[in-house]
């Protein structure tokens, strides 16, 4: 083998390194590092590990005490979440199993000797919240972006107050907001409208979207529009083709973070919604079941919930901090 | 319309990029003036219909008699609503509730989030990705947080208690009645102490390893180090953390309803929850719940008033 001194480092140096932070105890400190942030991660995720465990636990499973950690896995909770069932009777029931043209669902429900009526009330509030969640989602960013991008590139008079009550209106308690906004809707007909719940998470979304997007494009530098100005592009064809393409991811992290907010939202959908527009947050804690309540359809929702938060953290990681402090920090 | 060079060439179009103020009839050749006025209206408009029509109406609200449910219209009764409130022990019990759970539930998750940042901000195997498991708390919905925090802590079949140590059910604490606001708390923190740690990494992966090497020619102690300056040069992002969260924890309401719902009885009624019982349970007392609604509001408008100029001062720097 070749020394080191005839070969060299073998890749370029790219950056000078410490002596302190290559020895053997510097290195053992990085393994503790190492191995206290793994401990502390798996304390942290038990909740949500819990959680997942408990949806596909079977119904029995779900209450044992003490709690089990290993079981057989099932589908009640997810067929306790999306369809109505009844109790079959003793002739019902001898019936149901002699019946070869059931569906992976119904032979579960048969199990635990039920039979599926029909979709649950759920499945329409998990539709309600897609529509009303994307379609604020939507509008929040389209107006946003406009916004954003008149408050980045003009000297506005009195901008930075205009800025300043845009993001005031978005610390404001939802309770406190919501009594007038329930008398207004009841006036004019937006209570427990997917129209009336689209409107206000676009509002609350909107202060968001404008913040996190001028943001982004004051990134963008302004030269880029100047030339093409100035090659002949009007003001909004330099907007199209200049700063839209530019500011894609930017748009993009602030879609997600929008559709998020829409569909975590809960004390606005619990009390401005009754039965037609009411999205899923709200229902989940009342899905009460034959013999109280339903942990594993509770969990089930829970997960379903969790499943494209989990997605979308590790998708937007580089823009977290700029999405939680409203575009203030960059890393 | 789309190809640039032809639009050069039409000589309409080819004017000083900058003249506001200009009239033009055709889409797309609108001045700069039009453009400002055309994208900004539609977000004012809906904030202004949205937020501060609403406010307006409450305020007056606040002011009268008046219940939702009833066909009564309000009646203007003056400043009766507020001084009955702030003589009512029942209200000042919901404050003292709402800040012991805000105090408790801060300080603590700055302790927790400032320790994983120190622990997580120098770059070892994995450490990416480690940190964004960590921070997927924060992400959850808090009602749906609450709910599955309930089944843990069920003292028959939930984990927590045998996570901690308690292995027979009938000695064991009953967090959601015995320790309901502590319960709560711990989720809280559970769920938050991610966002410091976030805010604290960007913070502390901003100071320049130099300070750090000079105090080391110095002989400075890690200790004295972290006094000098770590703390000092993360103060501005943990003060952002603490305004933050304050704020929001004065406003708790998702992760209480989804927990306790303010139960037992009242003990984790925080101001959030009182408002939402005083206008959506019982009596619908609108007039007097609209100005509950107001005293918090200015609580927290003077608050993000130091959250948002200093979030801009933070901006500029």
């Amino acid at each position: 083998m070749a020394s080191f001194a005839e070969t060299g480092p073998g890749s370029p140096v790219v950056e000078s390194i410490r002596v302190d932070q290559v020895t053997p105890r510097a290195k053992t400190g990085l393994w503790a590092r190492l191995i206290g942030a793994v401990v502390i991660a798996a304390i942290m995720l038990i909740p949500v590990a819990w959680m997942t465990m408990t949806a596909i636990k079977s119904r029995p499973d779900a209450v044992a005490s003490p709690p089990k950690v290993f079981f057989v896995p099932s589908l009640d909770g997810f067929i306790g979440l999306f369809a109505d069932r009844s109790q079959l009777g003793p002739a019902e029931l001898a019936e149901y199993q002699q019946r070869t043209d059931l569906s992976l669902w119904e032979e579960q429900a048969l199990v635990r000797g039920m039979k599926i009526l029909g979709p649950s009330q759920f499945v329409g509030r998990l539709r309600n919240s897609l529509i009303i969640s994307s379609a604020s989602t939507v509008l929040a960013v389209t107006m946003g972006l406009l916004a954003a991008y008149a408050f980045s590139r003009y000297e506005i008079p009195g901008k930075g107050d205009l800025l300043f009550f845009i993001l005031s209106t978005r610390m404001l308690p939802a309770v406190v907001v919501t009594i007038p906004i329930f008398l207004m809707y009841r006036a004019v007909g937006l209570y427990d409208t997917h129209i009336g719940m689209i409107l206000l998470y676009t509002a609350f979304n909107l202060s968001f979207s404008v913040w996190l997007l001028k943001g982004f494009i004051d990134e963008i530098p302004k030269e880029y529009e100047e030339a093409a100005l100035v090659d002949g592009y009007s003001r909004l064809q330099a907007f199209r083709k200049i700063v839209l393409p530019q500011a894609v991811t930017g748009i993009a992290a602030t879609a997600v973070f929008c559709l998020i907010f829409a569909w975590n939202e809960y004390a606005f959908a619990l009390m401005l919604t009754g039965d037609k527009a009411r999205t899923a947050p709200p229902s989940i804690p009342s899905m009460l079941g034959v013999g109280g309540i339903e942990w594993g359809s509770i969990a089930a929702g829970s997960l379903l919930f969790l499943i494209p938060v989990v997605i979308v953290t590790f998708a937007l990681r580089r823009y977290l901090l700029r999405g939680v402090t409203f575009g203030a920090i960059r890393q | 319309m789309d190809n640039p060079q032809e639009i050069a060439s039409s000589p309409s179009v080819a004017s000083p990029p900058f003249e506001a103020g200009v009239k033009r009839t055709r889409w797309g050749q609108l001045s700069d003036g039009t453009i400002q006025r055309l994208f900004i209206l539609p977000t004012l408009v809906l904030l202004i219909v949205w937020n501060i029509f609403p406010l307006f109406y409450s305020l007056y609200l606040s002011f009268t008699r008046y219940s939702h449910s009833g066909k009564l219209a309000p009646v203007w009764i003056g400043t009766a609503n507020y001084s009955s409130l702030l003589n009512d022990p029942k209200l000042w019990k919901s404050f003292a509730i709402t800040g012991r759970y805000a105090l408790f539930s801060v300080l603590l998750q700055i302790l927790i989030g400032f320790g994983l940042a120190l622990l997580l901000r120098a770059k070892f195997k994995a450490s990416g990705l480690i940190t964004t498991l960590i921070l997927i708390p924060m992400m959850l919905s808090p009602v749906v947080v609450g709910l599955f925090w309930k089944l843990i802590y069920n003292p028959l079949y939930g984990i927590f208690n045998y996570l901690i140590g308690f292995w027979n059910p009938s000695t064991a604490p009953i967090w959601l009645k015995d320790y309901a606001l502590w319960s709560i708390v711990i989720v809280d923190v559970w769920m938050w102490s991610p966002f410091v740690m976030l805010l604290c990494l960007s913070g502390l992966k901003a100071i320049p390893d130099y300070l750090y090497e000079a105090a080391a020619i110095d002989r400075a102690s890690s200790w004295r180090q972290f006094w000098r300056i770590t703390l000092p040069q993360v103060a501005p992002l943990l003060l952002i953390a603490v305004l933050f969260r304050t704020i929001e924890a004065i406003k708790a309401f998702d992760l209480v309803m989804g927990l306790t719902g303010g139960g037992p009885g009242n003990a984790t009624e925080t101001v959030s929850v009182a408002l939402y019982r005083m206008v959506f349970q019982g009596q619908a007392r609108t007039g007097p719940a609209s100005a509950l609604a107001y005293i918090v509001l200015i609580i927290i408008i003077a608050m993000s008033n130091i959250y948002v100029r200093y979030l801009n001062k933070m901006k500029e720097a």
